[in-house]
């Protein structure tokens, strides 16, 4: 028997991030990399361990591999523990036969048995795909000061957005009054951020019961909540103010990399106090070489520069090449800018080449119909020949000859 | 011979009194170099990069640094259950007091020598700034049926008093030794990387130590060579040993030349170093940056020009940094400008300051001093 352990955390890593095309065919959402050296997953992980909570189980189930080889026995974010530690969770044979994760409840249902070894009071349930820095504990201190069944983080987004989102109604003491799942006319601005702390022995029923409803979608959202609700349990709102983006699309994507790069953006990733850790590569110092010109971006280790690199993102080992030009993108580890290229509004994936003299993307002026504008993706390993072009708005994963050949 | 079958043994502090402003606060080993790494990184990943598993590094003085850059070896992969990395303090028997020499230092040492299980020695300084194929080496010496092979280059010898430089036969054999010889010019000289087995060492060691020898290069090599079959394995590419300041200076230099950085940091042999979590580095708006190296967590926001600068350094707008070393979380305040300077760690130049070396004078300024 392992320990007890007050807070444990489970992290949804499962989605398969279809929204994000190219990017996803071959890893799962939370292995998408993000700002230069990290992925999505770091930002969850990191936060679990910077509040304390050491035990996490990492529910997988889409294109695992990469996911599994990248959190290894989760030294890089020092959760390699004695007691407890980062856990790989991905769907497994019982007595009863082997099932699929069906839905976000049903996926912690199947993990009850983990869950129970660690005998915890409190169980946090995260979502493996969104970008933020947040303090679960005081998440945590807040639910047992009010002594809630759950409580969801919720972040009051622009008016204008809100029926994109699930929203949360609230009453004084921000107690929950009632949820409205995407609604046309929203009433409330608060929507969740996807961050569940639940007490663990009034979850570990309504997973039971929900397991138990063959109507069930076994869905958080859908199912367990709104029984939770009905049902009159203590449900809290825990009020977060902070950087918060869900990168589920290719544009969402984009826009939080280049968030990185504005000052006014409260996401510092600098902070010593609050360190989103990675496994890092092994690479030399990044190389600007004389005639480069390189303004307002953020580049890793290993990268070589000799063009021109502005308001982009690197990762690491890229290579740009004398001459040409990257603006406003975001370029993956090992991708090569050949001489000449030119490489805008674009997201070019890990070890694409950028033949000399090829162009993706465009800039939204250069574009006639803004509806026909969009960030240009270049998936993994794709080589795109010399004089080619890669439009706006497309997503290729084969590789891109010049027209008319 | 594979690398299972050798132990290799770092000398982290040989030579330190070359350059005794970046080693007054810390060995040889953990002098800072290229942006993100120390010195015994080198001779630690040329040694992993061998197959071998379990190192021994020897210490003196002042390791702290030294240490807590180590940690348990993880970084390079030698935190083993069975073998592993093995930190050697300094044995307080061995009657001699402050400056131990190398034969004095691996005889303190007899007892963890001994332990190992290792058929073969691999003896390695860390002023030697290099990217070696071990392998290449260790087969050489096997295929010459040597009893002693030294890694040697060819040029200016350093100026050390003791640098070893050789006579070598069209065989490769070293036939002749010269200690610390006057005519520094073109010549071979070592680069501080013995392999033998460890039997010999041992036996080359007592006697030395029960004849009161103090010199390893005179007592143990040069008197040894015509007795032996002692071989020169020469290196290619790029490596430079570091005997001064100054040449701290060009050695650092000589890597913005990027043919210099492929060699060294060859991806087939990576040069493996303790992590650090910092974010890649942030150019601003008004950052000019040219021909630099520049690592992680650098947040730069003024003109830098030929210079190398380490983890976590920040440069405010207008300052200007050019033919400069900025170590790891120093800070340049807006309008400063230096040139030709090294340095230290945490070093804090206030605004509107004006600092200047020459090329073959930089200019040091300590770990932690603000200016």
């Amino acid at each position: 028997m392992a320990r007890k352990q007050e807070c444990i955390a489970m992290l949804l890593a499962g989605g398969q991030g279809s929204r994000l095309g190219v990017l996803t065919k071959n890893i799962a959402k939370p292995a998408v990399p993000y700002g230069g050296k990290y992925r999505i997953i770091d930002f969850p992980l990191s936060n679990c361990v910077n509040s304390g909570i050491s035990t996490v189980g990492v529910l997988t189930q889409y294109q695992p591999l990469e996911l599994n080889d990248y959190i290894g026995n989760g030294q890089a974010w020092d959760l390699d523990r004695v007691d407890g530690g980062v856990h790989i969770l991905s769907p497994y044979q019982q007595i009863k036969g082997m099932e699929w994760y069906k839905g976000t409840a049903n996926a912690i249902y199947q993990n009850i048995n983990f869950i129970d070894r660690y005998d915890p009071d409190y169980v946090a349930v995260l979502s493996g795909d969104h970008i933020y820095k947040m303090d679960y504990n005081r998440m945590l201190e807040y639910h047992k000061a009010n002594d809630a069944a759950v409580t969801i983080a919720m972040l009051e987004v622009p008016w204008e957005e809100a029926s994109r989102f699930g929203l949360m109604v609230l009453n004084d003491d921000n107690s929950i009054k009632e949820f409205q799942e995407k609604p046309k006319n929203p009433t409330s601005n608060k929507a969740s951020m996807g961050v569940y702390i639940f007490t663990w022995s009034k979850l570990r029923q309504y997973l039971i019961d929900d397991e138990n409803n063959p109507e069930s979608s076994n869905d958080f959202g859908h199912d367990v909540i709104p029984a939770m609700h009905a049902a009159g349990e203590r449900m809290f709102a825990y009020l977060f103010d902070g950087y918060w983006k869900d990168v589920g699309t290719i544009d969402s994507l984009w826009e939080a990399n280049l968030d990185l790069l504005n000052p006014k953006v409260d996401l510092d990733l600098s902070d010593s106090s609050w360190k989103i850790y990675s496994r890092t590569p092994i690479a030399p110092p990044q190389y600007i070489a004389a005639d480069a010109f390189v303004q307002n971006s953020m580049i890793a280790e290993g990268s070589r520069v000799y063009g021109e690199v502005d308001y982009s993102i690197l990762f690491d080992n890229v290579t740009v090449e004398k001459d040409a030009v990257v603006r406003y993108s975001i370029v993956m580890p090992g991708a090569k800018i050949k001489s000449g290229a030119d490489v805008e509004y674009a997201i070019v994936a890990e070890d694409a080449v950028i033949e000399a003299g090829a162009k993706v993307g465009l800039r939204p002026e250069d574009v006639l119909d803004r509806d026909e504008w969009g960030v240009a993706v270049v998936g993994a390993n794709v080589n795109v020949e010399s004089g080619a072009a890669v439009k706006p708005k497309e997503m290729v994963s084969e590789d891109v000859k010049k027209e008319g050949k | 011979m594979t690398g299972k079958n050798i132990v290799g043994i770092v000398f982290s502090s040989e030579y330190d009194e070359c350059m005794p402003e970046l080693t007054g606060l810390r060995t040889m080993g953990s002098v800072p170099f290229a942006g993100r790494y120390r010195l015994i990184d080198f001779a630690l990943s040329n040694m992993v990069n061998a197959g071998i598993e379990r190192v021994g590094v020897i210490t003196k003085s002042n390791y702290q640094s030294l240490l807590d850059h180590l940690g348990n070896g993880k970084a390079w992969d030698l935190s083993r259950k069975s073998k592993g990395l093995f930190i050697l303090p300094p044995f307080s028997t061995v009657e001699q007091n402050g400056n131990v020499d190398k034969i004095n230092s691996i005889f303190g040492s007899m007892g963890y020598i001994s332990r190992c299980k290792e058929e073969y020695i691999l003896l390695v300084d860390c002023n030697t700034i290099i990217n070696v194929k071990i392998k290449d080496l260790m087969n050489y010496h096997a295929e010459k049926n040597a009893d002693i092979t030294i890694l040697y280059g060819h040029g200016t010898a350093p100026s050390i008093s003791d640098t070893m430089c050789f006579d070598v036969n069209d065989d490769g054999k070293i036939i002749q030794v010269a200690v610390g010889p006057h005519n520094r010019e073109s010549q071979d000289f070592s680069l501080g990387a013995i392999l033998m087995k460890k039997s010999l060492l041992e036996r080359l060691i007592n006697e030395a130590h029960s004849m009161n020898f103090g010199s390893f290069e005179n007592d143990i090599i040069q008197r040894n060579v015509s007795k032996l079959s002692v071989y020169g394995y020469k290196a290619e590419g790029f490596y430079r040993v570091l005997d001064s300041m100054i040449s701290y200076f060009n050695a650092s230099m000589d890597l913005l030349n990027p043919d210099n950085c492929d060699d060294l940091f060859n991806p087939e042999r990576p040069i493996y170093t303790k992590v650090k979590d910092d974010m890649p580095a942030t150019y601003g708006i008004t950052s000019n940056v040219k021909n630099s190296l520049v690592a992680n967590g650098c947040i730069i926001d003024g003109e830098v020009e030929n210079s190398i600068i380490f983890r976590g350094v920040r440069i405010e707008k207008g300052a200007v940094v050019k033919n400069s070393i900025i170590m790891q979380e120093s800070y340049i305040a807006e309008s400063s400008s230096l040139n030709c300077i090294v340095t230290d760690k945490s070093v804090v130049i206030t605004p509107n300051k004006n600092l200047s070396g020459t090329e073959n004078f930089p200019i040091y300024i300590g770990k932690g001093i603000v200016i």
